[in-house]
């Protein structure tokens, strides 16, 4: 995913209210390409829950927020990193309803049907990088 | 330039014998940067405090303040007055002035002095003034910290008002951000509140909640169980269409629970199912 980043907001996930900040960003940056409102929903609940996952899952991490442009327009990109166990089985983490937790399994396979574009890397034991575009319409 | 410690300081001793004056002095500089919003009286003990603590540690060089044992009392009183502060809304600015009116009092007292000692006893406590005025600054952040906190816990109890809109209908309002911890709450307070009032509906709306995510859609679907264990019927209303897209897109199932675009769609669903309707007056006779 190479597009030419405008501007770039980082921020650490360390408790809950940090994804609600997370959450406000995004939906700010959102707001500033143009999203559409549904669009805009999407992303900061696709974001909402990736830093939840970021939080709970990898045990904290940091979101990178960037307002990106491909040539043709301009989209949201977010970047979930954590050092946390790392997932061992990706295809089987993207399963709806599987879930390593209590949760309702859907976080990150609803998440990649929330978005354009979805980047999942893990090492076990090493952590997780998720990466996710919004384009605007 | 540390002050030697075999001759007596020189400064530590004018201020000593000054203290009256220069806490007056002081008092007067201070008071002015904060333009009345501390009464004198207020302030003058304050500041006679923070003189008191500080005369015994005058001749002290700056790097001491955060490990030296004599600043202990200094540093507490110091922090309680930024909190103080913080408390009454002044600003980091405000409260560290307070601090660094002091130099302008001491230059006072010592204007008329031209031993080089003396001036040299000056700097060093120039800058001593200086860490303490930065101390200011940590303790005012960090009171402030202490203050959002506590809102965040009120903001918990006081934006999750359970309302009774009809004999045995009970709704919510949810705002804002839902996050677990305020979940936590409303479900909490409908629930006694369904018992409490023994309502047999209770209609959860989410007209002002701004993103629906797996965790938000998890807190309502238990609190309709709940709701439901407990013998009454919950509906979830104010889903608006970008809402609504975006719980398809997530592929959460919200099953067999009612949900309505509107609160009213959901009230006329409560009244209906108690054997009531809404009808014109003029029809009823007819």
């Amino acid at each position: 995913m190479n597009h030419a980043v405008r501007e770039t907001q980082q921020m650490d996930i360390r408790i809950d209210s940090d994804v609600v900040r997370v959450r406000q960003v995004v939906r700010e940056c959102a707001q500033r390409v143009k999203l559409s409102l549904v669009d805009q929903t999407k992303l900061v609940t696709a974001a909402s829950e990736l830093a939840r996952n970021t939080l709970l899952h990898g045990g904290g991490g940091h979101a990178t927020i960037e307002l990106v442009h491909d040539g043709r327009r301009s989209g949201v990109k977010a970047t979930f990193r954590d050092e946390g166990p790392g997932i061992p089985d990706i295809a089987l983490a993207l399963v709806d309803g599987w879930t390593s937790g209590s949760g309702l399994g859907l976080g990150l396979s609803g998440s990649r049907r929330l978005v354009d574009e979805f980047d999942l890397a893990s090492q076990p034991g090493k952590g997780t990088n998720v990466t996710v575009v919004k384009w605007a319409r | 330039m540390p002050a030697n410690a075999d001759r007596a300081h020189r400064l530590s001793g004018l201020l000593a014998d000054n203290a009256g004056t220069l806490l007056q002095r002081w008092v007067q500089l201070a008071g002015a940067e904060l333009q009345g919003r501390l009464t004198v009286a207020e302030l003058e003990r304050d500041l006679r405090e923070l003189l008191d603590t500080l005369l015994p540690v005058a001749g002290r060089q700056a790097a001491d303040v955060r490990t030296g044992a004599d600043f202990t009392e200094l540093n507490t009183v110091l922090t309680e007055l930024s909190r103080r502060r913080a408390r009454q809304n002044l600003t980091p600015t405000e409260t560290a002035s307070s601090v660094f009116a002091l130099k302008q009092a001491v230059f006072e007292l010592t204007e008329q002095d031209d031993d080089p000692a003396l001036f040299r006893e000056l700097i060093t406590f120039s800058s001593l003034l200086d860490s303490l005025g930065l101390l200011t600054f940590e303790a005012y952040t960090r009171a402030r910290e202490e203050v959002i906190n506590e809102q965040e816990v009120q903001l918990l109890e006081l934006t999750t008002p359970v309302v009774k809109i009809w004999e045995g209908v009970l709704a919510v309002p949810l705002v804002g951000t839902l996050d677990s911890g305020r979940t936590q709450v409303v479900m909490e307070k409908l629930l006694q509140s369904l018992v409490d009032t023994g309502s047999e509906h209770a209609i959860i709306d989410i007209t002002g909640v701004l993103a629906v995510d797996t965790q938000v859609a998890q807190h309502l679907l238990k609190t309709v169980v709940a709701a439901r264990l407990m013998g009454a019927e919950c509906t979830i209303s104010g889903i608006r269409p970008q809402i609504a897209q975006t719980i398809v897109a997530l592929g959460i199932e919200f099953g067999d629970i009612t949900t309505k675009a509107t609160l009213a769609d959901a009230l006329r669903h409560a009244l209906r199912s108690d054997g009531l309707s809404v009808v014109r007056r003029d029809q009823v006779g007819a």
